[in-house]
């Protein structure tokens, strides 16, 4: 017995040695977090570099979402903060002061590519050809009828346009902490909204108010992944989601896709600028770290190379659609050229 | 009941031997009717138990199978044109050597070895089958490129040579085998475009593309860019690692701590207020000791994120009630006899209890121990505060490398895009995870029962 305690307590002393140690201990494994549409992007040339760069280690890459990941981005600097936050939208001005801040002053915005937002619902449902006024009269809280601004009357798609199913309005849409919130509030419901038209004299709170205030019955915001949206499609067969391009495109045996002003969303409609409600895709680098976490120069100039983001590029395989040639070699120069 | 009898003495005896045969009777189906509810309570208990087997185990089950492709593999000299590998030899130091053999692998790396992959392919398939060069990539997973230049790593003198090479059908491709996917669905659902299903079809009769075991479930790593090749390997290691940390941390402090306000410390109302704080901190929700992990040992401590070492603290955090409580139920247990006849042989207190009582509640806490880190071992709230939710492809060689862990890998497994594919594995990661732990409990049963009968 006597010898046990003597062991558990050496035991305990070099658990508390290792954990001093781990001050001293540099990472040299690049840290990324963020946005999870890019997340699929990022694990895949996470994986593709360790492979084409033997002495690096693989990337690790978390997800939290778009606001997550830059939070945690702008936490400060050195070991035990990431690298790279992955974001599906750029970031904001309150943002890069947080960062600011803390000391995060070298802060590299990296273009990579677009995604195309869709909206899906059951394969087994009906069809549905939308367009933003009416997906923003199917779910703002307030609308104008006969020229005043009312609590929303719509219950079924076919009161607000006839050529809609007969179905109870029901839509999952992304939570705020996701980027695709922001794109879809911003190409979908303000477009919509200026489109509908308002009651004259409003002043600019209320527009933003009629904006961005949805109706809680009808509107399930989703924080999670779009698993969960898919999940929520499966449970009820009314409910439309919004989901990203390349999700869909993964999933066409249990969703149908829904057109947005006629035009079906595909890798070409996006490309080529027909489909409206398209995002680019980010990704910051934390500057400092660059030199002292081994690898990440090299990481962002293998995910900006033509095998990887390019035209048949492996990430166009996984549903990204891959930006002009020149984009890449001026986001790739500006961030070569240091900080902005 | 009883007082009826008791007042009424004047009635006669046959009313009275009705009565109590009715208080009887009424007693009797009093305890049918309790053991029909507990009967009852087992039954739905085993019910839903039976359930999310039958549920889990149906799901999973297929997912041990993968779906090899054979292939003959030529190692195309014209692809190929990279030079020999350099050889220690014709370097002075280490260091040149390793930076020309560095070199020599990324230039391999930035080879398109995906036409090698697609040669092999088309030799199998049947002469002047039609099929573009996409659609017929998109049978075999995309690490079968990484696989082949590993062996040609490895191996530098396959250069120009043909061999037998087993890689992995696609994601997709194994969707449609197992038929995963509806197969009566349109082309526009489908995956995969109809010469590759047709193909593959092909592909499975003439033996090509056969069955097998899913051994990459455990010697992979996790995959995103090759999801047929997505194994536990690293969360497993990952989860071994914060286990061993538990244990090395939990069990000492926690019996050291139940000894001594067991044992040693007076009673007082010190005593008291710790020993309901530590019942408090059994009942503390997780996810609370996830918070305090992030905020403590990352924010203040500055561990790394996503570290097992991270993870094995918390879920020491977690642990260390457990067995202080379960320490001190066994120390009480045990009788003041043993401790009286000790101190009256002479024996100081501290050799009274760790000569003769500690070694009476061993397998006490043994067991305590065992069913903590079983606990432990499918906790997944905390992990995922401290980052722990985090895409890693590399086995942690270390409690401070990024790591994933088994019931972390679960919940990432669930939220994989490709549905078809992920869903089965998810619940074959869910088998894993069941069977170590029904392992760990069958373990501490076994030496419970073992080491009661020697004590």
């Amino acid at each position: 017995m006597k010898t046990a305690l003597f062991a558990s307590a050496a035991v305990i002393a070099l658990a508390a040695f290792g954990t001093s140690a781990a001050f001293a201990q540099s990472r040299d494994t690049i840290q990324i977090a963020g946005s999870s549409t890019v997340l699929p992007f990022a694990s895949i040339v996470a994986e593709e570099f360790s492979a084409a760069f033997p002495e690096f280690k693989t990337p690790v890459v978390g997800s939290g979402g778009t606001g997550g990941g830059l939070k945690q981005f702008c936490e400060g600097t050195g070991d035990n903060t990431i690298d790279i936050a992955n974001a599906s939208r750029q970031i904001k001005d309150a943002e890069l002061e947080a960062c600011t801040a803390a000391g995060v002053t070298d802060v590299r915005e990296v273009q990579f590519g677009f995604d195309g937002i869709v909206f899906a619902s059951s394969a087994s449902g009906a069809d549905f050809a939308l367009t933003p006024v009416q997906i923003y009269k199917a779910i703002a809280a307030k609308v104008m009828v006969d020229g005043a601004m009312v609590d929303n009357p719509y219950k079924t798609w076919n009161e607000i346009d006839a050529s809609l199913p007969n179905q109870p309005i029901s839509l999952a849409i992304p939570a705020s902490n996701h980027g695709t919130r922001e794109v879809f509030q911003e190409k979908v419901v303000t477009a919509g909204f200026k489109e509908a038209g308002h009651p004259e004299g409003m002043s600019e709170d209320d527009i933003k108010a009629a904006e961005t205030t949805f109706r809680q019955d009808v509107v399930i915001e989703i924080s999670g992944d779009y698993t969960e949206t898919l999940a929520r499609l499966n449970s009820d067969a009314n409910t439309v989601g919004v989901f990203g391009l390349s999700f869909y495109e993964q999933n066409t045996d249990s969703l149908k896709v829904a057109t947005i002003d006629g035009v079906v969303p595909s890798k070409e409609t996006v490309a080529g600028g027909e489909y409206p409600v398209s995002r680019p895709l980010f990704f910051y680098v934390k500057g400092q770290h660059i030199g002292v976490i081994p690898g990440i120069e090299e990481y962002v100039q293998f995910f900006l190379s033509e095998g990887v983001s390019g035209e048949g590029g492996a990430l166009e395989a996984a549903g990204l659609i891959p930006q002009p040639a020149e984009k890449t070699a001026e986001v790739l120069a500006a961030f070569e050229a240091g900080a902005q | 009941m009883a007082t009826d009898i008791q007042t009424s003495p004047d009635k006669s005896s046959s009313e009275r031997t009705a009565l109590i045969r009715a208080g009887l009777r009424r007693r009797h189906l009093n305890e049918q009717i309790f053991r029909g509810l507990g009967i009852a309570a087992i039954a739905i208990a085993l019910g839903f138990v039976a359930l999310l087997f039958a549920d889990v185990f149906r799901k999973g089950i297929p997912a041990f199978v993968q779906s090899n492709v054979h292939l003959s593999v030529t190692f195309d000299a014209e692809v190929i044109d990279v030079g020999p590998a350099p050889a220690r030899g014709d370097f002075a130091s280490d260091a040149e050597y390793t930076a020309a053999s560095l070199k020599w692998q990324r230039d391999l790396a930035l080879l398109n070895w995906n036409t090698i992959v697609e040669a092999s392919l088309r030799k199998a398939a049947p002469e002047g089958f039609e099929i573009d060069s996409r659609q017929i990539q998109s049978i075999p997973e995309t690490n079968a490129r990484h696989q082949i230049r590993e062996m040609f790593v490895r191996d530098p003198s396959l250069l120009g040579q043909t061999v037998e090479v087993d890689v992995l059908a696609s994601a997709n491709a194994a969707n449609w085998i197992k038929g995963n996917i509806n197969r009566d669905l349109g082309d526009a659902q489908q995956q995969l475009s109809p010469p590759a299903r047709q193909l593959i079809d092909i592909f499975v009769e003439n033996g090509t593309i056969s069955n097998g075991f899913a051994w990459s479930i455990f010697t992979n790593v996790d995959s995103r860019a090759a999801p047929a090749s997505a194994g536990l390997l690293g969360a497993f290691v990952g989860t071994l690692w914060m286990m061993l940390i538990v244990v090395v941390l939990a069990v000492p402090i926690g019996v050291a701590a139940a000894i001594y306000l067991e044992e040693f410390a007076p009673k007082s109302r010190l005593t008291d207020l710790i020993e309901v704080n530590i019942n408090n901190l059994a009942a503390v929700p997780s996810i609370v000791f996830g918070l305090l992990g992030a905020a403590v040992f990352i924010n203040w401590f500055h561990l790394p994120i996503s570290a097992p070492l991270v993870g094995g603290l918390v879920l020491t955090l977690m642990t260390l009630p457990t067995i202080i409580i379960a320490t001190r139920g066994a120390l009480m247990g045990v009788s003041p006899a043993l401790r009286q006849a000790a101190l009256g042989m002479g024996a100081s207190k501290t050799q009274m209890v760790f000569h003769h009582v500690l070694p009476v509640t061993f397998p006490s806490i043994l067991t305590a121990t065992i069913l903590g880190v079983a606990h432990a071992l499918g906790e997944t709230a905390p992990l995922l505060l401290i980052g722990m939710k985090a895409f890693v492809a590399s086995v942690p060689a270390t409690p401070l490398d990024q790591a994933a862990a088994l019931p972390v890998q679960i919940y990432l497994w669930q939220g994989n895009e490709n549905r078809n594919f992920f869903e089965p594995r998810t619940a074959a990661a869910i088998m894993v995870l069941l069977a170590v732990m029904i392992l760990l409990n069958g373990v501490a049963i076994y030496l419970r029962s073992r080491l009661e009968k020697r004590a």
